[in-house]
């Protein structure tokens, strides 16, 4: 399940991404880094192009220019579940989970264990039930029964779940869109903790996030976008609130 | 992102205990628990249709006691059931994918003239079977493609599919009405087991396989998952557009096994309109407690709720009450039961 942490090259590295949708020019040439058991946050104003850029990462949108290498692979997903199958998991803010669906269901939505001969396979709910638990368990979720439905979870155990999904399949990257945005307090929290946990598993976690505390926090690594391009990068322990504040809206020049 | 009042999924705030407790052992007492169901919306989505049908069986006994509960009304109840309970399968499919099937009954009379002019052309019997089943599969994969890869509301596709499939069947039939005799066929249609008609266990066969596709397979919960929320599940990598079709197809067959029982009921393939089979289909998936919204539901529900109906119609007959108050009667029954399960969304 842990996947390998590399000391030398990126779990993920774009290069030079250009995307555009008709006339709009999202993506002018992005090009970031996201290393393996760190946290990479993307921060920008809204329409700076951050998620285009994750969505061409997670297979969703494909970029008119660049390339994505995905542990120095050049990868070209057309599809979210090509980019599954290569280990890359996307907790969207709102496509989560389906909510008349109980927890296991959505944990193994289209990755469903079987049993019995073909073609008379059935669902192996006893063990996916199990691993379900298991999946929870293993990030320390708590949630009163995987047999419940998705529907009566509030929105930190949905994200919890969300979390859980994209972590337990052997996954190297989880991308994040604004995970805590909908979330309260104590919530929120929750899922930090989580974030430190697929981090400390070794997986490369990149977030999109409005929150520079949160962000600090999390990070180790921090790119900061405006109108299509990356501005600057730079490590989180390298730079402050006031810092990002004004590299987004354009007060302070990149630093070189 | 709503809580839903009283069920047991509400968590108390979770403390950081660090050991991994999860499933941890919930255990209310039993008198919590029913209460808590009898809140939950998912209980009377999943029982409505039971208490109406052991209703409306003390109503109608009380009314007629000396004929309604005895064995040849019982078997004539579920001889005149089984059709609609057979169309009922196809349509919970459908709107488990938040979709309808407006043409099912339109499908059935164009499967029973496909029948019937296999039939006079003289056909052996299995052949003029399997095309019927053919030409319902086809009508549904029509509706079913249209839907689902143009985009075009599944209300107007099957509204359209109805005409065009009235209008083939008028084509085909010439208007006219093929006389069906065929030994097998009869003996099919009268046969019983006890109180059970052939054709009614030729029903619960089908609404035991249904079943099982839905809850034991991975096709089913892509169905459901289909349903509950179509962008998300394809952003999960299932095949939602196959799905819709399937589901429609699922339907059009249903609709030409539906149209086999009819012709070796009435022995005649006839290009009649069905009308009272579709507004019954569509109100036994109500009954039974199918989210008209997708995404949650049963085969089992709907199919008592067909055999409900034709319950209902048959006991007002035998009661005596005028022929037009049956559909008030059905009427009336749709709608409460349509709000009694609402809360469920």
């Amino acid at each position: 399940m842990t996947s390998q942490v590399e000391s030398q090259g990126f779990a993920v590295e774009t290069n030079n991404i250009f995307k555009s949708y008709g006339s709009v020019r999202a993506l002018k040439g992005v090009s970031i880094t996201a290393k393996a058991g760190e946290v990479t946050s993307i921060i920008g104003d809204n329409g700076a192009g951050k998620s285009t850029l994750i969505k061409i990462i997670a297979g969703v949108e494909k970029a008119d220019e660049g390339t994505v290498e995905i542990f120095g692979e050049p990868v070209s997903f057309h599809s979210p579940e090509a980019a599954r199958e290569a280990g890359i998991e996307t907790v969207y803010q709102t496509l989560g989970l389906i909510e008349d669906l109980t927890i296991w269901q959505n944990l193994f939505l289209k990755r469903e264990l079987m049993i019995g001969i073909p073609p008379f396979r059935i669902l192996n709910k006893r063990v996916m039930r199990n691993e379900a638990v298991r999946m929870l368990s293993e990030l320390d979720v708590h949630i009163p029964s995987v047999k419940a439905r998705v529907r009566g979870l509030s929105g930190g155990q949905r994200q919890a779940v969300a979390i859980s999904r994209a972590a337990g399949w052997s996954s190297q990257v989880v991308i994040m869109d604004e995970p805590t945005a909908a979330l309260g307090v104590r919530e929120t929290a929750k899922v930090e903790e989580l974030i430190e946990r697929l981090k400390a598993r070794g997986l490369a976690v990149i977030v999109i996030s409005h929150n520079f505390d949160q962000v600090l926090r999390l990070s180790e690594q921090i790119w900061v976008m405006r109108q299509g391009n990356v501005i600057t990068g730079m490590r989180a322990s390298d730079t402050s609130g006031d810092e990002l504040v004004s590299l987004i809206t354009g007060a302070t020049q990149a630093r070189a | 992102m709503g809580h839903i009042r009283g069920t047991v999924l509400q968590t108390p705030d979770v403390k950081d205990s660090g050991a991994a407790s999860v499933a941890a052992p919930d255990t209310p007492s039993t008198l919590k628990r029913i209460g808590y169901s009898l809140k939950s919306p998912y209980f009377w989505a999943n029982w409505t249709v039971l208490l109406a049908l052991v209703v409306a069986v003390i109503v109608f006994w009380a009314l007629s006691p000396d004929t309604f509960l005895s064995s040849y009304n019982i078997s004539t109840i579920l001889t005149a059931a089984a059709v609609p309970a057979i169309l009922v399968i196809g349509q919970a499919f459908v709107v488990m994918t938040a979709g309808i099937d407006l043409s099912n009954a339109a499908i059935v009379t164009l499967s029973a003239v496909t029948f019937g002019a296999m039939f006079a052309a003289g056909q052996p019997l299995i052949l003029c079977m399997a095309l019927a089943i053919v030409a319902g599969v086809t009508a549904g994969v029509v509706n079913g493609v249209v839907i689902a890869q143009f985009k075009i509301n599944d209300f107007i596709v099957t509204l359209g599919m109805l005409s065009l499939a009235q209008g083939v069947a008028l084509v085909i039939s010439n208007a006219t009405p093929v006389q069906v005799i065929s030994e097998p066929l009869a003996t099919f249609a009268l046969g019983k087991v006890g109180v059970f008609p052939y054709i009614m266990i030729l029903a619960v066969v089908l609404l035991i396989i249904a079943q099982l596709v839905l809850t034991q397979t991975r096709f089913g919960t892509h169905v459901l998952a289909t349903g509950g929320n179509t962008e998300t599940a394809r952003a999960m990598g299932v095949k939602t557009k196959a799905m819709k079709i399937a589901v429609y197809a699922i339907s059009g067959g249903a609709a030409g096994i539906a149209s086999i029982v009819l012709i070796s009921r009435i022995g005649a393939a006839e290009p009649s309109m069905n009308t009272s089979l579709l507004l019954n289909s569509v109100a036994a998936v109500v009954l039974g407690g199918v989210s008209l919204f997708g995404g949650r539901g049963n085969i089992v529900g709907p199919f008592v709720g067909a055999i409900l109906l034709t319950m209902i119609i048959n006991g007002l007959i035998v009661a005596g009450v005028p022929q037009y108050y049956q559909f008030i009667a059905i009427g009336l029954i749709v709608m409460i039961s349509a709000v009694l399960v609402r809360s469920a969304k």
